[in-house]
């Protein structure tokens, strides 16, 4: 991995090389020149994004932030393919994305865990479909549970859970399936504050576990600072990069980063680029 | 323990009430629970009885099946096309806020004066209310489960039988209850008017005859059948619900 990541002391906030300089091997997933625009029938079509580039690195922890309805939403979805752009390229390991690709996994905001299914069922929802043989389905899906800590629970339905344990669920369901990308979409909004960092030490604990890349979606500024590599600026709708921030965090790192000067620096920062975005957004409204 | 000492002293309170009617009205009008017992175990031996028992049974069943596939079936296909289902909503609500009996003659011009006519008026009663619930179940499924589903692969088939029916479940199942009761009282008011058999006829002709024990023997028989379902479909729907 060519990404070099700075010590804790290194004071200086660098913005990242322009994208298009990353190495071509180490493109993980890539958007060119991507645009969406939605046409609504009977209503006046609505920009939401674009044109973007984005290039995730193979195994970097990438953070989108931007105003509200920006689009970083649709950026998410075009990456899933559950949307296709109106124009540019959205690629998957060099493959043009088409359909969701096999190997890249999603976690919603909204709690997606299934009422009548039991918490160890759910988890195994996505991966009972596949080939994968049944003594292999029991391990993987033994070993989410346990991962995100939900092993006295595994017969319990997601009613008898808090909504923290309920968005588990949801990551050990993607978990199992064993993505290389995962993609994020604010998984944790609905929480609190204390939940939130704590859901964000275990997603740190899973990506450095299971080596994917992974794009996490919000709108907390101090989370994109805490947990990621880079974090990307967005604009307001139609949402473009304005700015994409080296954290220059070590890998191993967890919440208690909180506390480090260079937090407060990376969230100001943050905050400085997106002020005027999100006073666009407010006005706009 | 609870759930049985409660419906037991709600029954026990009914039947002391019904007892004091009885002897505050002192006539014929409202015999007592006992009698209507007593009459209940006479017409148990009577091979009539059990004839038309057999006709509102068998008018009752075909109209619970038929209302209950195409309500859900109806329920679906307009689940599925929001504009369709934004059409229909508001006509089937007002057609179910129709007092559906002001329509029984045409009912009855369209099916003849036999069983038919009966079915028909109970699918009229039970099917609409199995409808609206399918149909709002369906549009108000989380849009989340649908791009889940897509997420880990499953294909639109495997959508609609892995996610959208277990989604959709305890809402048809609740619509079933509803349908189910609606059913029994559309055949009942079809026997009632423009009939010949079944338990809806007679009661109807007890009361010409002023044979008031007949009346209410058959009317705690229905009751009783009509709890005993509902308790059965309630715990059901309580199982699917977690």
């Amino acid at each position: 991995m060519s990404l070099v990541r700075s010590s804790l002391a290194e004071p200086s906030l660098t913005v990242s090389e322009p994208i298009t300089m990353v190495p071509e091997d180490d493109h993980h997933a890539r958007l060119v020149d991507v645009t969406r625009v939605f046409t609504p029938r009977g209503r006046p079509s609505v920009h939401a994004l674009g044109p973007v580039d984005l290039d995730l690195r193979r195994g970097e922890f990438f953070s989108v932030v931007g105003p509200s309805g920006c689009g970083k939403s649709t950026l998410l979805d075009v990456l899933a393919g559950l949307s296709a752009p109106t124009e540019g390229r959205a690629e998957f390991e060099g493959q043009p994305i088409k359909g969701v690709p096999p190997g890249v996994g999603v976690v919603f905001q909204e709690d997606a865990s299934f009422p009548w299914l039991t918490v160890r069922d759910n988890v195994a929802f996505g991966l009972k479909r596949t080939e994968v043989d049944a003594a292999e389905v029991k391990r993987r899906v033994d070993y989410a549970i346990g991962f995100m800590g939900l092993k006295s629970f595994a017969d319990a339905y997601p009613a008898q859970l808090s909504g923290g344990m309920r968005q588990r669920v949801c990551i050990a369901r993607t978990l199992v399936m064993q993505p290389r990308l995962i993609l994020l979409d604010e998984p944790f909004g609905a929480l609190d504050q204390q939940t939130r960092l704590l859901m964000g030490d275990e997603l740190l604990r899973l990506w450095r576990e299971t080596g994917a890349t992974v794009l996490l979606i919000t709108h907390a500024l101090d989370e994109a600072a805490m947990l990621s590599d880079r974090v990307g600026v967005m604009s307001a709708r139609p949402g473009l990069f304005i700015d994409i921030l080296d954290t220059g965090w070590p890998d191993e790192r967890d919440s208690r980063i909180v506390s480090h000067p260079r937090f407060g620096e990376l969230t100001a920062r943050l905050w400085d680029r997106l002020r005027e975005e999100s006073l666009k957004h407010l006005n706009n409204d | 323990m609870r759930s049985t000492i409660g419906p037991a002293l709600v029954l026990l309170g009914l039947v002391v009430a019904w007892e004091i009617l009885h002897l505050v009205v002192a006539n014929s009008g409202l015999p007592s629970p006992f009698e209507t017992l007593a009459q209940l175990g006479v017409l148990f031996q009577d091979a009539d009885f059990w004839k038309e028992t057999a006709q509102t049974a068998q008018a009752f069943a075909i109209a619970v099946v038929i209302s209950t596939i195409a309500g859900i079936t109806l329920g679906i296909l307009l689940g599925m096309n929001r504009t369709a289902g934004a059409v229909s909503e508001p006509i089937l609500v007002n057609l179910y806020a129709l007092p559906k009996v002001t329509l029984y003659p045409v009912v009855l011009l369209l099916f003849g004066l036999g069983i038919s006519a009966r079915i028909a008026f109970g699918v009229m009663h039970g099917m609409i209310p199995l409808t609206l619930f399918t149909m709002n179940a369906i549009l108000q499924l989380k849009p989340v489960y649908r791009r889940s589903a897509a997420v880990m692969g499953l294909s639109s088939f495997d959508t609609s039988i892995r996610v959208v029916l277990p989604a959709i479940l305890p809402e048809v199942i609740t619509g079933t209850r509803l349908g189910f009761s609606l059913c029994l009282l559309g055949v009942l008011i079809g026997e009632m008017f423009a009939s010949r058999n079944g338990l809806g006829y007679l009661v109807t002709h007890a009361m010409e005859r002023g044979d008031m024990p007949t009346v209410l023997a058959v009317a705690v028989l229905l009751a009783v059948f009509a709890l005993l379902a509902n308790a059965a479909l309630l715990a059901l729907d309580r199982s699917r619900r977690h």
